[in-house]
């Protein structure tokens, strides 16, 4: 069951478009906002709020890499892997991530406060290695300043 | 017409195509995947790259996409060009990177347009040394499997079943290198047309599950051409067989029927060929219980009875070939002779052949059904009835839309960029029946009601668009408002359609859709006017003439007859049991011809096994007045042989002349077409078995069939000669002529190059038109050039409800309706559980809720139903599955008390 706010938030997008299929994606961030990521059972809600099938929005749904279609943690860090990046350390900072935080890429730590996943380009090819963590970008990353970056996340 | 050049040489191609139609119309091998003649160009796979030239003077030219270029006047290409074709070559080795190369445990091996793009374009080694991406595939139930490892992204899966068929559960899922084409979630395809994903998957991700149980390469197939005998339409089939038995239903494309497509009944019903049904043994009665009895025992029986007696009748049937039907009424006299059809459904079925005879409107062929751009559908749940039609509908809605980017000059094969355009804008189909429908997605309004209160409305319509055309007075407002619509989106309309037909067991409906017909025609405008048919002969039954059962029941009552032969007929679907009953006790003999054991054939005192679809040949008549002649696959087994056999069998132990000059199927079909003059066309629906091409007659097998030397080793180590075949000019083997036989007569699609399906391209005069030499076929019945006749003008009273009794309406099944194909596994399977349909508010009367039981009383006989909830349906009509549930018997419908239990 979708709650009223969600409800209300979807609403509000629809009112945008002449097609209420139009905000399929913008239903599911809003759903994701809420909590966390999108349940087979938050899909099927969405999709009948739309009158879509529930094939129809899951094959929008996988097709893009930020609607989560399984359970993340508390706070997902994306770090890039596109050129500017790699060439700059991506894989000193994917490696520091990895063994900090006893995760693969892909993985959520066992205590559910981080799920690390890769991104490609993050827009700020000028201060690479680069990651984002919820919202927030951090940038010329080193080990010493991942350290301190994971601490301010609970 | 245009001229273009193709390496150098000057072609006349066809206005308004794209380059790679042109090329493979003209006999080109050009590779492609995405591409499909019924879905149009998308340019997804880049396969069919050829490169165009400016004009004479460029050589360096450029690579194009020929399904996304048209065929211009003037335009330049070269398909041998190096770069072309390596570009070609580098595309079908893209695309097999991921591919798993499992040919050899891939049931379409052997028929694959992978496998043979893949040699056309000379791609012979894998570099790649990557892993391969792999996935988890689905159960999508009974009748189609999943093998997703081997999807090459061609995108065609999901474009027809979404697009052309309207499944909304089948779709992409992911990105990249991940896509993934399936389900949300496991279960079974919900689209009554899923099965034609085996055929249009040019790969092995979607194929034939029921063929995976007795699974057979292509080329090891004997195959014949077979017409679907699981509705009316007669779509175009091809039966294939090996070791005896029915391995698969493929579509038979007849550009004027079917076209690429069947249904899944058609395509999945089959298996009942194979059931445990099947009676394989001549039997007898012996105390009291059938008993298998030696042919010649039988034959022997027969002439103890048969000879001189004069009481005897016959009773044909609307599922029997014309042919059989035909013998049994020469071995019994024609006055002795009954059609085999329910007094309603003959009344009907008499009612519906008079109209098309008596015109002014013409029944169309399915490929004009798909081109109408107005519908009505007045008392049909076609999806259920005949399936085929609804695919048909569903291309129906896009006509007028498709005007309007005709005026975008957007070419109609250039399909993504046409439905950017058309978005959901759809053209008009109305449905009224007294359910909801399958196609109710697609309708521009629908309309449920009882069936009095159905040809009401088709009165009214008739009546806004003629006023000659008798009134409705007391409609109600809003029924009449919708009247007005639809009459104004059929008078607007350029090729209008109205289908209707007898499953609302109502003459009004009927007579209300002609009406509607009659009052377009006489605005002059071409209107179609398309009934369904309950069986695959119904039409051609009723051509034959013959009393309704009642006759048959009443000559036996009367003691005028106490010897009754029953044809491939099951008595207890079409009369009340009580009624059959009586008449069977009554009879002295009782002989019945069936392929199944049905409860007829329990009650006869003999038993004659009779050859299937796929085992006899034969000519049935299809509800647009087509007959088309089907072919036997293979010789059955055992006692079984073709009815019409047995009938001569029966004519010659009764000592009848006509035994001495009929010994193979031409003789009864002269004998048929001087008979009777309405059927004397069907000579012309394929040619005689004294048909030879090049001196030979046509091989029902491939080239590369295999392992004839030993396939009956196990019996015996010589081999043994292939079967004769006296009645076709088809021969059992994979000697004789292969490479073009005329359609009629063509077991199979196969060029060389071209292994799949795909090679249906090599038999078409044009590109989706008809097959070269003309589509298979020969209509009987054509409306006059001056219309006569007038209006029906008996317009039923409003349906009333009842204070305590309900109207009981058959409600129709894809799955489970249709007598034969619910013996198939599969489809069994998916076929409804019984059930007692009534609406929520008829529900809380009767203080029921859904599952709770109900009881029926029905001539005196109770039936106990759990009940299901169906909103649409209309107050005081209760729905029940036919077929399923057998309430029918008289095919009147009856009203009953309902008591909760």
């Amino acid at each position: 069951m979708l709650s009223p706010e969600e409800r209300h938030e979807i609403e509000a997008e629809i009112a945008h478009y002449p097609d209420k299929r139009a905000v399929c994606i913008d239903a599911m961030k809003v759903v994701q906002k809420h909590r966390g990521w999108v349940s087979d059972e938050a899909l099927g809600d969405v999709a009948e709020f739309l009158g879509m099938s529930v094939d129809e929005l899951d094959s929008v749904a996988t097709f893009y890499n930020l609607i989560f279609r399984k359970p993340v943690g508390r706070h997902v860090i994306m770090v890039c892997d596109s050129v500017s990046c790699w060439l700059m350390g991506y894989d000193r900072v994917r490696d520091h991530l990895t063994s900090r935080l006893g995760i693969q890429l892909g993985e959520t730590t066992p205590d559910g406060r981080f799920t690390l996943l890769p991104i490609v380009c993050l827009g700020t090819c000028d201060h690479a290695p680069a990651m984002m963590v919820d919202n927030e970008l951090h940038r010329d990353l080193d080990a010493e300043k991942i350290d301190s970056i994971l601490e301010q996340y609970k | 017409m245009a001229k273009i050049w193709v390496d150098d040489k000057w072609y006349e191609v066809g206005a308004d195509q794209s380059l790679l139609e042109a090329c493979l119309e003209l006999g080109f091998d050009l590779p492609y995947f995405c591409w499909h003649p019924a879905l149009g160009s998308v340019g997804a796979c880049r396969q069919c790259a050829v490169k165009q030239y400016r004009d004479e003077k460029d050589t360096r030219g450029r690579l194009v996409m020929s399904c996304m270029t048209p065929a211009s006047e003037g335009a330049r290409i070269s398909i041998k060009d190096a770069d072309a074709a390596s570009f070609r070559a580098g595309v079908v080795e893209g695309l097999m990177q991921n591919h798993p190369h499992d040919c050899p445990v891939c049931d379409e091996g052997g028929e694959c347009h992978l496998q043979d793009m893949t040699v056309m374009t000379g791609h012979n080694y894998r570099q790649t040394t990557y892993p391969k991406r792999t996935f988890r595939n689905q159960n999508l139930g009974p009748l189609i499997n999943h093998e997703m490892n081997r999807c090459i992204q061609c995108y065609r899966c999901v474009r027809y079943y979404r697009e052309y068929a309207g499944g909304r559960d089948l779709d992409a899922f992911a990105s990249r290198n991940q896509v993934f084409f399936g389900r949300h979630q496991e279960g079974t395809l919900q689209n009554e047309f899923a099965g034609n994903l085996v055929e249009i998957c040019p790969t092995g991700v979607f194929t034939d599950k029921t063929l995976k149980k007795h699974y057979t390469r292509k080329w090891d197939l004997q195959m014949a051409p077979s017409v679907c005998v699981h509705c009316g339409l007669g779509c175009n089939t091809t039966a294939a067989e090996r070791y005896g038995s029915l391995r698969r239903i493929l579509n038979r494309y007849n550009g004027h029927v079917n076209g690429y497509f069947l249904c899944d009944r058609g395509r999945f019903g089959y298996e009942f060929v194979r059931g445990e049904q099947r009676i394989k043994q001549t039997l007898a009665r012996q105390d009291g219980k059938l008993k298998p009895l030696p042919k010649a025992k039988a034959i022997e029986q027969l002439g103890r009875v048969l000879p001189g007696n004069q009481k005897v009748i016959g009773i044909g049937s609307p599922r029997a070939s014309l042919e059989a039907n035909f013998a049994l009424r020469t071995l019994v006299g024609p006055e002795r002779f009954f059609s085999g059809m329910s007094d309603q459904g003959s009344h009907l079925v008499s009612l519906m052949e008079e109209i098309l005879r008596q015109g002014p409107a013409r029944t169309p062929s399915l490929s004009e059904i798909e081109i109408s751009d107005a519908v009505l559908v007045l008392g049909e749940d076609v999806t259920n009835v005949a399936p085929r039609i609804a695919l048909a509908l569903r291309q129906s809605v896009r006509q007028q839309p498709m005007e309007f980017t005709d005026k975008l000059k957007i070419p109609r094969w250039l399909d993504h960029a046409v439905r950017e355009a058309i978005q959901d804008v759809k053209g008009p189909l109305f449905i009224a029946a007294p359910s909801a429908t399958r196609l109710d997605d697609a309708a521009t309004a629908t309309y449920r009601a009882a069936p009095d209160d159905l040809a009401r409305l088709g009165f009214a319509i008739a009546h806004a668009l003629d006023p000659q055309a008798p009134d409705v007075p007391d409609l109600a407002a809003g029924a009449r408002s919708l009247a007005e619509q639809i009459a104004a989106a059929l008078k607007s309309a350029k090729r209008p359609l109205v289908i209707s037909g007898p499953s609302s067991s109502s003459a009004a409906v009927i007579e209300a859709a002609a009406n509607v017909a009659r009052g377009l025609a006489k605005a002059g405008q071409a209107v179609g006017l398309a009934f369904t048919m309950p069986e695959a002969n119904s039409l051609g039954a009723n051509l034959m003439g013959g009393g309704d059962l009642s006759a048959a029941f009443k000559a036996v009552e009367e003691g005028r007859a106490d010897t009754v032969i029953i044809l491939e007929n099951d008595l207890y679907l079409k009369a009340p049991a009580a009624a059959v009953d009586r008449f069977l006790d009554a009879a002295r003999h009782v002989i019945a011809i069936d392929y199944l054991s049905t409860p007829t054939v329990a009650k006869s005192e003999l038993a004659l096994p009779a050859g299937a679809f796929a085992e006899s040949d034969g000519t049935l008549v299809s509800s647009e007045g087509r007959a088309q002649r089907f072919f036997q696959a293979y010789i059955p087994k055992d006692d079984i042989q073709q009815s019409w056999r047995w009938l001569i069998e029966m004519m010659r132990a009764a000592g009848r002349s006509e035994a001495e000059s009929w010994s193979t199927l031409d003789d009864v079909i002269a004998a048929l077409a001087q008979g009777i003059s309405a059927l004397a066309k069907i000579t012309e629906a394929a040619p005689s078995a004294k048909f030879r091409k090049l001196g030979e007659k046509i091989a029902r097998a491939p080239n590369r069939y295999s392992g004839r030397t030993s396939m009956l080793a196990n019996i015996n180590v010589s081999e043994p000669k292939p079967p004769d075949d006296p009645d076709s000019a088809l021969a059992f083997s994979m000697e004789g002529y292969q490479e073009h036989p005329p359609p009629s007569l063509t077991p199979f699609f196969w060029a060389p190059g071209w292994n799949s399906i795909q090679s249906l391209n090599k038999f078409q005069s044009e590109i989706k038109g008809p097959l070269r030499g003309g589509d298979p076929g020969v209509r009987l019945i054509e409306p006059p050039e001056t219309a006569n006749g007038s209006f029906f003008s008996s317009v039923p009273k409003p349906f009333a409800a009842r204070p305590e009794e309900w109207l009981l309406v058959p409600l129709y099944h894809i799955f489970g309706s249709e007598e034969l194909s619910r013996q198939a596994p599969a489809v069994a399977e998916l076929a409804p559980k019984p059930y007692l349909a009534v609406n929520s508010e008829d529900a809380a009367h009767l203080q029921v809720q859904a599952g709770d039981q109900i009881e029926v009383n029905l001539a005196g006989t109770a039936h106990r139903l759990p009940v299901a909830i169906h909103p649409d349906l209309p107050k005081g009509i209760a729905g029940f599955p036919a077929g399923v549930v057998s309430l029918e018997g008289t095919g009147l419908l009856a009203w009953s008390k309902l008591s909760r239990l």
